[in-house]
């Protein structure tokens, strides 16, 4: 598979790898694929209160090469995004920055699954809270 | 020490240069078709065809007058097949085979049934073996032929073949095995073994590409075969067209070698195979072997690494030249069918690499592998969501996954 240098680059140096606390409650965590189709994500942002902005994002990624890009990528372009800005990033966006060829789409699509389910994780936790 | 360091001998091997010597005058100086009768340069052409073949029927006990010469092993498999599927029709339309052939056999094995022949494909066992037992089991007496590969090109699995031969030969079916990756790798011996046909090709003992042979048993019991490519009658008439008079020296004289260095060939790739595994699982939790631990070609290591994907395994080790059996690395986003038949659940077939060694192969390289094996795979652990969740104690299977695709 011919890469892109930006996508080598994320796989050499993956950004934000770790974990948060996900039973915080300012933490969202999203967790997409399945480990027999051979990718799975974790994506989890820690949102301020406040302002709704994403301060951290961290991932870890079972995934090909593209796959771990498409995540890396993914927590950079979230934080200093308010959650509702974050929700307006598009598997396109990731499929042409990386320039991931047509046989790796599938993986932006998981980073964009990866990243809603983050953010419905956070909202679910805190909306529980203000109804209550 | 030359980067990326080639450990995928199952693929192709690269060529002796005493073979390339043995080949060079066969392209220039003596030149001849091997059919042309009535000239010394069609005489010393077909002495050296002769003398190449009696060098391949060496390497497997068989007679030079057994030998076709081919294009290939794909070749030699097709006319196998649909060579006796033409000749014995009138006899029977029943064929068996394995999950685990190579494509070369199990599209043949399709097309037949496209055809209107019917095909039983045996099971094997978690180490991709197929027993005498089950072939005996599925003969029946519209059964034409049984065509079980010697070793499997994925993990090396090596088949009982003479005992599946002994099954054969007492129910009159014919057997044929796709011996590619057997063939100067351990013994082979098609009488002691009851093979009616067999596979071969040059590329993978150090010989050149696009040259191969198929062995067809010319007594007890005598095998007919319909050709595929038709014209001049060249090979018996089994396979028309001249014959690649280089390729066919640069075989002869690769098996000759092989022949002559089995043992030594043998030692030196299970010491380094060994090597290798024993460090890899010494140094790293979670992975598993696939394949049979002792029914095995001396050159082959497939492992599966759980909990990290085989494509960016391969990125994170690009200074060595292995393959994976991760669906993201074909291009059918399938993971490997021969794992899948041995039970390899998805996520493990995903995980896998094989590595296989040969001659060329060094302590320096195998040293320098296992460097980088292990601190890839460590690495990619840290970047791995379901190694973090198998340390916390989750169980996987409980987990419900958004499956994607």
């Amino acid at each position: 598979m011919a890469y892109t240098q930006k996508v080598i680059d994320h796989y050499e140096n993956p950004r934000n790898v770790g974990s948060l606390d996900k039973n915080a409650k300012d933490v969202g965590t999203g967790l997409v694929g399945a480990p027999e189709c051979g990718d799975v994500m974790k994506l989890q942002i820690q949102v301020d209160e406040k302002t709704r902005v994403i301060t951290d994002a961290k991932f870890k990624t079972f995934g090909c090469g593209s796959a771990i890009a498409s995540s890396s990528l993914a927590t950079e372009w979230v934080k200093g995004k308010t959650v509702e800005e974050a929700l307006q990033i598009r598997n396109t966006d990731i499929v042409e920055e990386l320039s991931l060829p047509p046989i790796k789409i599938h993986c932006s699509v998981l980073a964009e699954d990866a990243i809603k389910a983050a953010i419905q994780d956070y909202i679910k936790k805190n909306d529980g809270e203000d109804k209550s | 020490m030359k980067l990326p360091i080639f450990l995928d001998y199952h693929s192709t091997t690269p060529m002796d240069p005493v073979v390339l010597e043995t080949m060079l005058p066969y392209f220039t100086q003596t030149f001849g078709n091997a059919a042309s009768r009535n000239h010394e340069y069609g005489w010393t052409a077909e002495a050296a065809v002769e003398k190449a073949r009696a060098q391949v029927a060496a390497l497997i006990g068989a007679s030079d007058k057994e030998m076709i010469f081919t294009s290939g092993a794909t070749e030699s498999n097709n006319l196998a097949l649909q060579g006796v599927a033409e000749m014995y029709k009138e006899k029977g339309r029943h064929i068996i085979t394995s999950p685990i052939e190579h494509k070369a056999v199990l599209d043949t094995c399709q097309y037949l049934e496209s055809i209107g022949f019917e095909v039983t494909t045996l099971p094997v066992d978690q180490y991709g073996r197929v027993s005498a037992e089950d072939v005996a089991r599925a003969i029946r007496p519209d059964t034409i032929l049984v065509s079980v590969m010697f070793a499997n090109n994925e993990i090396g699995t090596i088949n009982p073949i003479a005992e599946i031969g002994k099954v054969c030969k007492e129910r009159g079916v014919l057997l044929h095995t796709d011996a590619v990756q057997a063939c100067g790798k351990i013994p082979v011996d098609v009488e002691k073994m009851g093979i009616d046909l067999l596979s071969m090709t040059a590329h993978k003992m150090y010989g050149p590409k696009g040259v191969g042979a198929l062995y067809v048993r010319r007594r007890n019991p005598r095998v007919r075969l319909a050709p595929l490519v038709h014209g001049g009658g060249h090979e018996r008439g089994m396979r028309s067209g001249t014959l690649n008079v280089p390729g066919i020296v640069g075989f002869g004289k690769a098996a000759e070698i092989a022949k002559a260095r089995l043992e030594l060939d043998t030692a030196h790739s299970t010491r380094l195979r060994d090597k290798l595994w024993n460090a890899i699982r010494s140094r790293v939790d979670e992975v598993h072997l696939n394949g049979h631990p002792i029914e095995r070609l001396p050159h082959n290591l497939n492992v599966s690494f759980a909990y990290v994907e085989g494509e960016s395994l391969m990125m994170g080790i690009k200074e060595l030249a292995v393959s994976s059996g991760s669906a993201c690395t074909s291009a059918s986003l399938e993971p490997s069918y021969v794992l899948k038949s041995i039970g390899v659940g998805d996520e493990l077939a995903h995980s896998s690499i094989r590595f296989s060694v040969g001659r060329n192969t060094t302590d320096e390289e195998i040293d320098f592998a296992i460097e980088r094996v292990v601190a890839t795979v460590k690495k990619l652990r840290e970047l791995s969501p379901l190694y973090e969740m198998v340390k916390e104690g989750v169980d996987l299977k409980s987990v419900v996954w958004t499956g994607h695709h």
